[in-house]
């Protein structure tokens, strides 16, 4: 039961690992390329990542490009410590199956 | 829980790569191209028998200009050739596995890919315009190797080694001038269609 508790409740959700992951391996993302790379829709993909902006794990750039707003997104520090540690704890639980 | 668990490591595994490499690029399109380079070069061999020139003769080889300028075409047809049979198999794959194409990591993949081809492109040229054509075979090996390493860094790292093996051949090619056709054969002919072949059994 210990680790289960370790496991980190704001990356319960698919899309919230999707974009953490995708945020590990890239500097800025726009709203479009995440949308297509989860395969999600606007909605979705909004209100996950502001839940995950709220935690402090990401953060929100908002800007224009000429006439069109662009929302770009990256990891903060505290978003890869904990994501690191969630995969640590995954791996954990896994082996000690 | 535990296959949840699984799950959850394979989707970030998953978005990880899709997210950060160019994996759409297909082997069926290195197989394509080197099989164009192929026939290019049988035509091209074939093209200096009808003008009368022994290809393997050792003696000192002197073309016409028509020659060159038919050579030089025959070349630019196999690179549209091979490029377009490239972004088809790409597109092909891309949507059989509903991968995103036009993304970050494939404008950074082309970007590393053109910066040394296109050095290597106006070197090319140069030497053409200096009349040093012996040296034309071995510095666009050289320079589509280093490009491939390049590119290597953001799609498949398998290129490395295509990259690394035009380099070798490159280099061993400018100690045999004259024999530039040889090389381009191996190099841009039968290394794609080796590379092409490994590239598809591995990530079918």
């Amino acid at each position: 039961m210990g680790i289960i508790d370790k496991l980190n409740k704001d990356f319960e959700s698919r899309v919230r690992l999707g974009i953490m992951s995708v945020l590990m391996v890239n500097d800025w993302i726009d709203f479009t390329e995440m949308k297509s790379l989860l395969n999600i829709t606007d909605g979705n993909l909004a209100s996950h990542s502001s839940a995950l902006e709220k935690s402090g794990y990401i953060e929100v750039k908002k800007e224009f490009v000429g006439k069109k707003p662009k929302t770009s997104y990256r990891v903060t520090n505290i978003g890869r410590t904990a994501f690191i540690s969630h995969l640590n704890s995954l791996e954990k639980l896994i082996k000690s199956k | 829980m535990s296959q949840k668990l699984q799950e959850d490591l394979s989707h970030i595994r998953s978005m990880m790569e899709r997210s950060s490499r160019f994996i759409s690029l297909s082997g069926l399109s290195g197989v394509f191209a080197g099989l164009f380079a192929l026939a290019g070069s049988i035509y091209a061999y074939q093209l200096f028998k009808n003008n009368d020139i022994e290809y393997f003769d050792d003696t000192q080889k002197i073309y016409s200009s028509d020659l060159i300028i038919e050579l030089v075409f025959i070349a630019f047809a196999i690179l549209i050739l091979a490029l377009g049979s490239g972004v088809f198999f790409t597109l092909r794959k891309s949507k059989k596995f509903d991968l995103p194409v036009w993304t970050n990591t494939t404008k950074k993949m082309l970007l590393n890919l053109a910066i040394p081809l296109l050095v290597g492109g106006v070197f090319c040229m140069a030497l053409l315009y200096h009349h040093l054509f012996a040296l034309i075979a071995p510095v666009t090996l050289l320079f589509y190797g280093l490009a491939l390493i390049n590119a290597g860094k953001y799609t498949f790292s398998d290129i490395r080694y295509l990259g690394a093996c035009e380099i070798i051949l490159g280099c061993i090619s400018l100690f045999y001038l004259g024999f530039g056709l040889v090389f381009w054969a191996i190099g841009f002919g039968i290394l794609h269609i080796l590379y092409g072949i490994i590239v598809f059994k591995k990530y079918k």
